[in-house]
């Protein structure tokens, strides 16, 4: 059964599902912010995408957006809502900030949240332009679609 | 209202203590996003931290760099020229357009009119293209430099700036029909967070907040800096001091600086000379394979965007004092004094080396007075920086201002006073 | 303006002649460099009329870490009715760095006596609520001292690399 005609068709109906309605949870902290405004609104839409609404709590989302600089005094409070997601999510790094600690290099900035939570896209530019925005949006979308559900009768075995 | 929340401001964490829906106590913890930038400054040189002031106040962030190019200038005595001054002040009547257009947004949309949020960043993206235009990025720009500004306006800026404001003026005329006289907006801010001139001046606060109370404080009037006082404009007033109050005294804020950015406009147009523009010049590439042999005195043609016609336009953007500014590129490759002036620019121990002392300059910003406070012990790096934050005194207001009002009075009280996280916590 | 700023420094050489211990004008800004028992008097004689600086604008610390007495507290006011700004010194030593607390004068002397405690160790007497403000609880040290290194890391939670 494993790997036949079936998993596959329905693994790609299900990546198909999955990527064009991503409920996003914007984790805004900094100037990032204002490009991911931008990003959202009338020029340059996310909804398109069907990444449009934004979901205002960890619960009902499946895509972490951490937009901006995480400072340690606020890495706890990013892992308990990247904990309190549920499966499946995905997690972008927004900005350099978020990707690497930035052009701060100091004593109260966490230098990447992949030292914190794991990312699956890193978006680089300070902040990153509108269109780098979506072109990230597109390649996760990719990802997704290339997945594969974890069968649980995989799992036993 | 823990750190991460839907009101798109900054991280800041609000406990309360609450009786049914009235808030009997408060406590405000901030600091979530101290990024160590006065620390950092210690580390940098005098034009290698321009960057970092960009983003302080990231909605307004040419404000930033103005305030402390010019603290800078004050220390070290420069004359900038006119034309420079004059752009300058449009870049930053610009700035403060798209910040009142943020704040507002983001308060109008926590009380639930998503339509002006969109509006106004529409005309905000129209604002962000003449900016764009001239200095090559959106938002953390690092245009202003010390001496003057790093580009000249682009030859087509004036179309450009013509339709965003006349974008922008289409918005506002919306946003006040949508918002002034809406029941369900006046029930939601008038009256609410009142607060007495004394007690604002008592908290130390400057800008818009502090002139819907009624106190007539604008440093743009008080200590007038660039050429604000050769410029025709007025500083609008509250009256109550409430939510309300605030949003008005930004909606006309607003007018008043499209107003600015008009005469400078027209002032540029009528008696400055217009910028060069390139003919038949040589490549660079030769030009810098014929000064091996000669010196020579041809223009040389450089891309057509912020590096396009530098020399030429030199005398209009940046002051004449060589030990201050980056030398043109011309120079940089084609003759020796340039390359020597470039290299003791730039290296360490070398550049700018303000005389000892301490120095206080303040400019107005967004949110009111932007202050730096430098001091320098001679040599290349700041010995001590330190920013007068405007918003971090409105906000150590907050506990009091939210006494006795419901939880939901929170939101647009908090939206109305402009909060921005890299400013407040620095 | 030119005859107001020469007027409140010699007014206030004049009335306190032994409790000033510097007066001058660097680039314009007028500073006076007082001890830390004379604070409140001179304070609450220039929050007065004619004075009237009715605004704090700015408190802020130095470390000068190569001279004695190590810190300096200054202090930014403002009078909005004769639109003038002063700049006050207080020089404190390492040993035991205390200054009282103006938060009965001006409210917004509360956040920013606490920055200074958070960033610098100075002790503010008298401050209802001295606690940190941008560093959270836990962290040893005071970043903006000249002795703490710039990139020494506290992580609040187990970093995963």
């Amino acid at each position: 059964m494993e790997g036949n005609f079936f998993t596959t068709k329905f693994n790609s109906i299900l990546g198909w599902a999955r990527k064009f309605s991503l409920f996003h949870y914007p984790y805004v902290t900094a100037c990032c912010g204002m490009e991911y405004m931008s990003a959202a609104c009338a020029h340059f839409d996310i909804d398109r995408f069907g990444a449009g609404w934004t979901r205002f709590s960890p619960r009902q989302s499946d895509m972490l957006l951490v937009v901006g600089t995480i400072t340690q005094k606020l890495a706890p409070v990013l892992r308990t809502v990247y904990e309190q997601m549920t499966e499946p999510k995905w997690v972008v790094a927004f900005g350099t900030c978020a990707v690497s600690g930035g052009i701060y290099n100091n004593y109260a900035v966490v230098q990447g949240i992949d030292e914190i939570i794991p990312v699956d896209i890193y978006v680089p530019g300070c902040p990153p332009r509108p269109e780098t925005v979506l072109d990230a949006l597109v390649k996760l979308q990719e990802k997704i679609q290339k997945q594969e559900q974890e069968w649980r009768w995989k799992r036993r075995k | 209202m823990g750190p991460s929340h839907p009101a798109m401001h900054g991280t800041i964490r609000i406990m309360l203590e609450l009786d049914g829906e009235r808030i009997l106590n408060s406590e405000v913890e901030v600091g979530y996003l101290h990024r160590g930038f006065e620390k950092t400054c210690e580390h940098r040189t005098y034009f290698n931290l321009l960057p970092y002031t960009d983003r302080m106040n990231y909605v307004s962030p040419l404000i930033n760099n103005l305030g402390y190019v010019m603290t800078l200038e004050k220390m070290l005595n420069i004359e900038v020229p006119e034309k420079a001054q004059y752009i300058r002040v449009i870049m930053s009547e610009l700035s403060r357009i798209s910040d009142h257009l943020t704040c507002l947004a983001a308060m109008a949309m926590e009380c639930g009119a998503f339509t002006v949020f969109l509006y106004k960043m529409k005309a905000r993206e129209f604002i962000w293209d003449v900016i764009e235009q001239t200095t090559g990025a959106r938002m953390t720009t690092s245009y202003i430099r010390i001496g003057g500004v790093r580009a000249d306006l682009h030859p087509d800026y004036e179309d450009v700036l013509k339709k965003a404001i006349g974008e922008t003026k289409k918005v506002l005329k919306d946003v006040h029909g949508l918002l002034d006289k809406n029941k369900i907006f006046l029930n939601r801010t008038r009256n609410i967070a009142v607060v007495p001139p004394e007690m604002a001046i008592n908290y130390g606060w400057t800008g818009p907040c502090l002139r819907s109370t009624g106190v007539y404080y604008d440093v743009r009037k008080a200590h007038p800096y660039l050429v604000y006082d050769q410029l025709d404009w007025e500083v609008p007033l509250g009256d109550r001091g409430d939510n309300y109050d605030r949003y008005m005294v930004r909606m006309k804020e607003m007018e008043q600086s499209m107003r600015i950015v008009e005469q400078a406009m027209q002032k540029i147009i009528k008696t400055l000379r217009p910028s060069p523009t390139m003919a038949k010049w040589l490549e660079p590439a030769e030009a810098i394979r014929i000064s091996r042999i000669q010196k020579t005195d041809k223009k040389i043609r450089l891309s057509p965007n912020l590096e396009g016609s530098e020399k030429d336009a030199y005398p209009d953007i940046l002051a004449k004092d060589r030990r201050y500014i980056v030398p043109p590129k011309e120079d940089t490759y084609t003759s020796i004094e340039g390359i020597i002036n470039h290299f003791k620019f730039f290296m360490k121990e070398h550049g700018i080396r303000p005389p000892k002392g301490d120095v206080y300059f303040s400019v107005e910003g967004g949110n009111g007075e932007l202050g730096f406070y430098i001091i320098s012990d001679g040599t290349d790096r700041p010995y001590r920086l330190h920013v007068r934050a405007p918003c971090f005194h409105v906000v150590a207001a907050l506990e009091e201002m939210i006494k006795g009002h419901y939880v939901a009075d929170v939101i647009p009280t908090f939206g109305s006073m402009n909060m921005i996280g890299g400013e407040l916590d620095r | 303006m030119e005859e107001k700023k020469v007027k409140i420094l010699e007014e206030l050489k004049k009335t306190f002649p032994d409790k000033i211990k510097e007066a001058s004008a660097p680039f314009g800004d007028e500073t006076i460099v007082i001890d830390r028992d004379f604070l409140v008097i001179l304070v609450d004689f220039l929050r007065k009329k004619p004075h009237s600086y009715t605004m704090l604008l700015d408190l802020t610390c130095i470390d000068y870490m190569d001279r004695k007495p190590r810190f300096e507290i200054v202090f930014h006011l403002f009078s909005l009715s004769n639109n003038h700004r002063l700049r006050l010194k207080v020089p404190l030593p390492d040993e035991d760095p205390w200054i009282d607390s103006l938060t009965f004068i001006w409210k917004n002397a509360n956040w920013l006596e606490r920055e200074v405690f958070d960033m610098f160790g100075v002790e503010f007497r008298g401050h209802p609520d001295l606690r940190r403000i941008f560093m959270y609880d836990g962290f040893i040290g005071y970043p903006l001292r000249k002795d703490y290194p710039l990139r020494k890391r506290q992580p609040r939670i187990r970093l995963r690399k």
